[in-house]
């Protein structure tokens, strides 16, 4: 009887209602923690996994020697490697492309790579332009399968960065 | 002809076609919304003749709420069609006699030679500070109060009617209590029951 | 008020036909309008401050892009929104379903021609002012009705169905809720109404009709579909309710509306509870006088914009009701808990108690 009649009184002076409208009240006037992406930034752990790059050595010679391990071990098929040789009889890829809309950003290929050629930088903002095989007219742009010359070309650009995290990370390994 | 008498020709020209397109319209929907502007326009000349109150009236009662359960039913409803039509030619001549004697009467009752403004005269215009409201109250809870209590007591025995006729087999249907889910607590629905682990006693 | 008097004498002796009746139809016009253009106005700020307000308590910043501090977004959305292409659903009957937006918004602006602004201030003194907002109110039901039906699709006709009940049933309350007002100022004029609550800021309806004004705001919540009891929207059970099938314009109309009818809701609870346009410092020594310079208008707009505060807060705050719910708490809760409430209030009004009766 008490407990209904407590009950009654608790429902008309609208308590529980009370509490909420009073949290609410209290985060209007909280500091707000949005980060303003473009000008503010979070920041980024060296092992980020990132856009694809492809490195070269400090003499300009690409890394890649076409071991297809990284083809190999990648568990969604996204990379696809064809390989020669050339003329001063080093094995390297003629085709080096990966599938962005299939790859799940893992890393294994990072890792998997004996020569550290293959690596996944810190980039996380870029768009494919046009279909598949990207659009010709614009430069410095990609479609969903990115290229070997495009990979090479996102290293040359982002040699610093890569460089960087990379020594970051070196100690931990 | 001065701005009164405009306004009362276009109130009364629209109401005259509302009511016409109401029953002449197919669908029943369309229908609903002629009657709402025929009621508009009802209300529009009664307002002309200061009967503001009973105007207002009007379309909070009927516009405002019947109206919508009016439109909230022929939604629910699926007309069939080919039968109505199918009976329409039976029914016709009742309907035309119907119709004529209803004709009929009215004008003998409500025609020009009962209300031309030689039969009865205008009413008188009212200063502005008049109020409409009042007056009706007054007559409403002195002279006619008993009259207005009995129409009362009549609508509210109309409703338990109604609502009584709804919940005619209230005990062999299954329905949910709402006011028992919203007064639930959590120590009705939640059962916490301390189990010995076996795990606990290694450790 | 000089100025404007002036105005219509030199309006009436311009236009002379028609015994000035043009030159009324003029004036009432310029009236119109300068009530129309505001509200319009705060009602495309409102929508921005809904989104701040709301973003703050979710411990967001909300628009902030389109000019300083998002100043400029309604702006934005209102271009974005009439630039559109406003799209019909094939089997929807084309003529209504143009109807039902000017069926929403052709009352939601026509009630405010009999609110009062200050003292004098109104597009006109209708001497039953309040039963006036209650119909003219209770038309703005049918463009979402209609919006249900014309679109000829399930869920704008279920969320037709849900608001056409919600509407009726709450219409009860809410003018139960403001039977109570009329006995205690004895008038169903709102000019009338604000001025038997002179006095001091205890003088107003808020103090012996308190659980009434919770009933009045909770019931215009509803009436304006309104979190927590937007069901007729219903985003996550029925899409968007009867705004399904609408786009552009069409769409941007309805919006108008809601947001007109929510700030009318706000200015009605003012002018019943709240006391209108006086000042709340009325009848303090000091304080009357430090304040007397304030037009009455500002504190109108004032104690409205707490009151539009205040929707946001809830909606800010409470999860949606379940639509049989919403009906429990109207037929069984609110509606049975003013009729006793009426018994006081006429009681109070023989015994006179306090300073209102």
């Amino acid at each position: 009887m008490i407990k209904s009649i407590k009950k009654i009184v608790k429902d008309f002076t609208l308590s529980e209602l009370r509490g909420g409208l009073k949290i609410t009240a209290k985060e209007l006037i909280n500091k707000k923690i949005t980060v303003q992406f473009p000008e503010e930034r979070t920041p980024i752990s060296p092992r980020f996994r990132g856009l694809h790059a492809l490195r070269r050595y400090p003499n300009g010679e690409e890394r890649c020697i076409a071991c297809k391990l990284c083809e190999a071990v990648c568990p969604a098929n996204a990379i696809t490697i064809e390989s020669e040789m050339r003329d001063d009889g080093t094995r390297r890829t003629t085709q080096y492309d990966i599938d962005l809309f299939k790859c799940i950003f893992c890393g294994f290929c990072e890792e998997a790579c004996p020569v550290d050629a293959i690596v996944e930088t810190q980039i996380f903002e870029y768009a494919f332009v046009g279909s598949r095989d990207g659009n010709d007219n614009i430069k410095g742009q990609f479609g969903s399968v990115i290229t070997k010359d495009q990979l090479l070309e996102v290293g040359d650009k982002n040699k610093k960065m890569i460089d960087q995290t990379k020594l970051e990370d070196s100690k931990y390994k | 002809m001065t701005f009164d008498q405009i306004l009362f020709y276009v109130f009364s020209f629209w109401f005259i076609a509302s009511s016409l397109a109401m029953i002449f319209s197919r669908n029943a929907a369309k229908a609903v919304l002629f009657l709402i502007l025929s009621f508009f326009s009802a209300a529009s000349i009664w307002i002309l003749l200061e009967a503001e109150f009973l105007a207002i009236t009007l379309i909070l009662v009927y516009v405002g709420a019947v109206m919508v359960l009016f439109l909230f039913v022929i939604k629910m409803l699926n007309i069939d069609k080919s039968t109505l039509r199918a009976k329409f030619a039976g029914y016709l001549p009742l309907g035309l006699i119907v119709a004529a004697i209803i004709i009929a009467e009215m004008t003998l009752v409500l025609g020009g030679n009962q209300f031309g403004l030689d039969v009865v005269a205008a009413p008188a215009r009212h200063a502005a500070d008049y109020s409409n409201i009042t007056v009706l109250a007054m007559q409403l809870y002195t002279t006619y109060v008993y009259p207005f209590e009995l129409a009362a007591v009549l609508l509210l025995i109309a409703i338990i009617a109604a609502i009584t006729l709804v919940h005619r087999n209230e005990l062999n249907r299954k329905k949910q209590s709402i006011s028992e889910q919203v007064n639930v607590q959590a120590k009705d629905r939640v059962r916490l029951v301390s189990i010995n682990s076996p795990n606990k006693e290694n450790k | 008020m000089g100025l404007w008097q002036s105005f219509v004498e030199v309006v009436h002796e311009l236009i002379p036909w028609f015994d000035g009746s043009i030159a009324t139809i003029l004036i009432i016009l310029i009236k119109a309008m300068a009530l129309v253009m505001p509200l319009m106005l705060v009602v495309a700020y409102f929508t921005y401050a809904e989104r701040k307000v709301i973003g703050y308590m979710q411990l967001r910043i909300g628009p902030n892009r389109v000019g300083p501090k998002g100043w400029l977004q309604p702006i934005a959305d209102a271009l974005k929104l009439m630039t559109k292409e406003i799209i019909f659903p094939t089997k929807a009957n084309i003529y209504l379903f143009l109807l039902a937006p000017i069926l929403a918004i052709a009352p939601a602006i026509a009630v405010w021609a009999v609110i009062p602004f200050d003292e004098g201030i109104y597009v006109t003194n209708l001497d039953i002012s309040l039963l006036y907002v209650l119909a003219i109110g209770s038309i703005g039901v049918y463009g979402i009705i209609l919006a249900g039906w014309a679109s000829n699709s399930k869920y704008p006709l279920l969320g037709a169905l849900r608001s056409a009940s919600l509407l009726v049933s709450y219409e009860i309350v809410i003018g139960f809720a403001l039977v109570t007002v009329v006995m205690i100022a004895g008038s169903v004029n709102l000019n009338v109404i604000v001025e038997a609550q002179k006095g001091s800021i205890l003088h107003w309806y808020w103090v012996p009709l308190f659980p009434m004004m919770i009933v009045f705001f909770i019931s215009a919540l509803v009436e304006t579909n309104r979190a927590p009891f937007d069901v007729v929207e219903g985003e996550s059970e029925i899409v968007g309710g009867t705004h399904v099938e609408y786009s552009g314009m069409t769409f941007a109309v309805f919006f108008l509306a809601e947001y007109a009818n929510m700030i009318l809701m706000a200015v009605l609870a003012v002018v019943m509870f709240f006391g209108g346009w006086h000042s709340p410092f009325e009848g303090i020594p000091y304080m009357e006088s430090a304040f007397s310079w304030v037009p009455g208008i500002i504190w109108l707009l004032a104690k409205t914009s707490f009151f539009m505060f205040l929707y946001l807060w809830v909606r800010a705050t409470f999860p949606r009701f379940r639509y049989d719910q919403i009906m429990r708490l109207s037929w069984k809760v609110f509606l049975p808990f003013t009729i006793v409430w009426i018994f006081v209030v006429a009681l109070m009004t023989q015994l006179h108690i306090g300073p209102w009766f």
